[in-house]
């Protein structure tokens, strides 16, 4: 499988002051990550909150700019792109957010708001783009119905799909999710879990999907990568990840899971940040898996 | 003995205007259940089921439009519903402790955390301001706070998000409590604090030998906290018992499609999610409220909403799967 991602030493760092004149301190938000994915699969980027799974994501598409490394999709120097050749780019990556109450216009129709991106980009008549559309909310799980309504007027598990219809009318190669069920119900969660998986599996798409869910990550993701403090501490078969992590952190995030069966043995492990190395590279422990240790 | 809190047909209303048109949603639908002295009951649900008003309407925290309409709520063999504001006032806070889901709303921010912990002393009047202060920081000491007499002097933002939440149930146990009300403790944090603040609730429930009702939809935290569980669908009680009972042997289509729809048997596979929404409270079917999602369904559950039965002493469930028809 050809690699469609690839990420190399991606840093970003946020300058702040703690008072209006005192000396900006440095957080390296994203610090050093590097990852490839093949074309077709579902990545996992998981980690806490403040670990820069969010802040790799946002990179990648530049949302926010990265301050140095490369990311190479496709044959497209993302990172190298001038504005207009970003904005073409674009076409063919596209995110889907976590809070499905705040990332939809209140203001528009929720037609419109799955339209808006052929529109930007210029793609097909009207009425081309209106059967487009139409096409899409079928391929979500939406009724035609809805077209006209507004996002007020759906609930969250409805306004996922929403998200889901705009990110995929440009039919991108890439998908990046940042915790597109988090905010769900649990009965809801599973819906918009599967949608994902059927997507994926009709239109080809490759997704990286960031979430804290390890469950969820488990179930859905091939290859998965752990962030802690803005590096990946270990990365490799989720499976393998999961049977036998190498990494303290990782251990620890395992243990913290509870387990909806009564009465299961907790042993939980603690992660001592102090007593770790953290500065320790990326090497390899087993075939295709990787620990910092 | 008496169960220490026993909820009795509790009904709990809000009115509301849609359209211009006045109407009653019933968020809490005669639900009944206890809670025993050190027992902790996990009551689970989704978003707008009503465990978060059964909590509120316990402590009488329901506000206006909002009142309870019907039903009873002993604890310490006392009704509460027929508590003045004042009388309720000496149980909240003292004999009833509340955790909030959001421990950066639920604390005052221009207050210190060491006032905000010995306050309810203070307005219990079982300690005054000066023995207050000294109490809070013995309080943040039994919630494993590092530096304790330094942290009282802290503010809110301070704090992180598993401090301030430790430093929450300091201020929720300050009275020693019989009874701790938790809201979702733990459902703003990260899984290894989330873990963390797990093991603080049961050591401090083993110390004060409290009685917990931990409202929740993680069934994880369920399982690894709750004696027993409630579930609650649309504002009523579908199924109730021991959480080894109902965790392994479901009886109602939702507690078992709630179980079936967490990932983790069959990486890659779809998961069985339960179809539909749940329905809007001010538009309910007349029968069952989980009909238009269930599996079970058959014609009988949208004439009538079936009553409880019980399949043991301990396990009950709302669901003509279990009530022979005719």
């Amino acid at each position: 499988m050809m690699p469609l991602v690839e990420v190399r030493d991606l840093v970003k760092t946020f300058s702040r002051r703690a008072m209006p004149f005192s000396r900006p301190t440095v957080v390296r938000a994203v610090d050093g990550v590097s990852f490839v994915v093949s074309e077709g699969e579902t990545f996992g980027l998981v980690g806490e909150s403040g670990s820069g799974k969010t802040t790799t994501g946002r990179c990648m598409l530049r949302l926010i700019e990265p301050t140095s490394g490369r990311f190479v999709f496709g044959d497209k120097d993302v990172f190298a792109l001038n504005a207009a050749d970003l904005r073409a780019a674009r076409r063919d990556m596209q995110m889907v957010f976590q809070d499905p109450y705040a990332s939809l216009n209140p203001r528009m129709r929720a037609g419109a708001i799955v339209e808006e991106g052929l529109v930007i980009h210029g793609i097909g008549t009207r009425q081309e783009r209106r059967d487009r559309v139409r096409e899409l909310f079928t391929l979500v799980g939406l009724d035609h119905g809805q077209l006209e309504r507004y996002p007020h007027e759906f609930s969250g598990g409805q306004r996922q799909r929403i998200g889901l219809a705009r990110a995929l009318a440009l039919r991108p190669s890439l998908l990046v999710a940042d915790e597109p069920v988090s905010a769900l119900d649990v009965s809801i969660q599973a819906q918009i879990i599967n949608l994902f998986m059927d997507l994926q599996q009709a239109l080809a798409l490759t997704l990286v999907f960031i979430a804290h869910d390890l469950r969820l990550v488990r179930h859905l993701c091939t290859r998965v990568a752990v962030m802690y403090r803005g590096r990946i501490v270990e990365t490799g078969r989720t499976e393998d990840v999961f049977r036998e992590p190498a990494h303290p952190y990782t251990r620890a995030l395992l243990s913290a899971v509870p387990t909806p069966i009564a009465g299961a043995a907790t042993a939980r492990v603690v992660f001592d940040a102090a007593a770790s190395n953290l500065d320790a590279p990326l090497r390899t422990v087993a075939p295709g898996h990787d620990a910092a240790i | 003995m008496n169960p220490l809190l026993d909820v009795r047909g509790l009904t709990t209303e809000f009115a509301v205007t849609r359209k211009g048109v006045a109407g009653v949603v019933r968020a809490v639908d005669h639900v009944s259940f206890h809670v025993d002295r050190g027992e902790t009951l996990g009551l689970v649900g989704e978003s707008g089921c009503g465990k978060s008003v059964t909590a509120f309407s316990i402590v009488g925290l329901v506000q206006p439009p909002g009142r309870i309409t019907a039903g009873s709520i002993h604890f310490e063999d006392r009704d509460l519903t027929g508590l003045n504001q004042t009388q309720m006032q000496q149980v909240r806070g003292a004999r009833i402790g509340f955790v909030f889901q959001e421990p950066m709303t639920a604390l005052n921010p221009v207050f210190t955390i060491g006032d905000q912990i010995g306050e309810s002393l203070v307005v219990h009047g079982l300690a005054s301001r000066a023995a207050a202060r000294a109490k809070a920081v013995e309080l943040l000491e039994a919630v494993r706070i590092p530096e304790p007499a330094r942290r009282a002097r802290d503010y809110p933002h301070q704090l992180s998000g598993g401090m301030r939440q430790r430093a929450l149930i300091a201020a929720a146990i300050s009275c020693r409590p019989a009874l701790l009300i938790a809201d979702e403790p733990t459902t703003a944090l990260d899984v290894t604090i989330q873990a963390e603040i797990l093991d603080l609730l049961r050591q401090m429930r083993a110390q004060f030998g409290l009685a917990m009702l931990l409202i929740t939809h993680d069934l994880g935290v369920v399982a690894q906290m709750a004696d027993r569980v409630a579930v609650m669908y649309a504002g009523r009680l579908v199924e109730e018992g021991s959480t080894a009972t109902v965790l392994s042997s479901p009886a109602h289509p939702y507690t078992r499609g709630l179980l079936a729809s967490l990932p983790g048997s069959a990486p890659g596979t779809r998961l069985a999610a339960i179809p539909g929404t749940v329905p809007d409270l001010a538009a309910l079917p007349p029968g069952c409220a989980f009909a238009p999602r269930c599996g079970d369904r058959e014609s009988r559950c949208d004439a009538e909403a079936p009553s409880p039965s019980a399949l043991s002493a301990t396990h009950h469930v709302r669901c003509y799967l279990h009530v022979k028809a005719g």
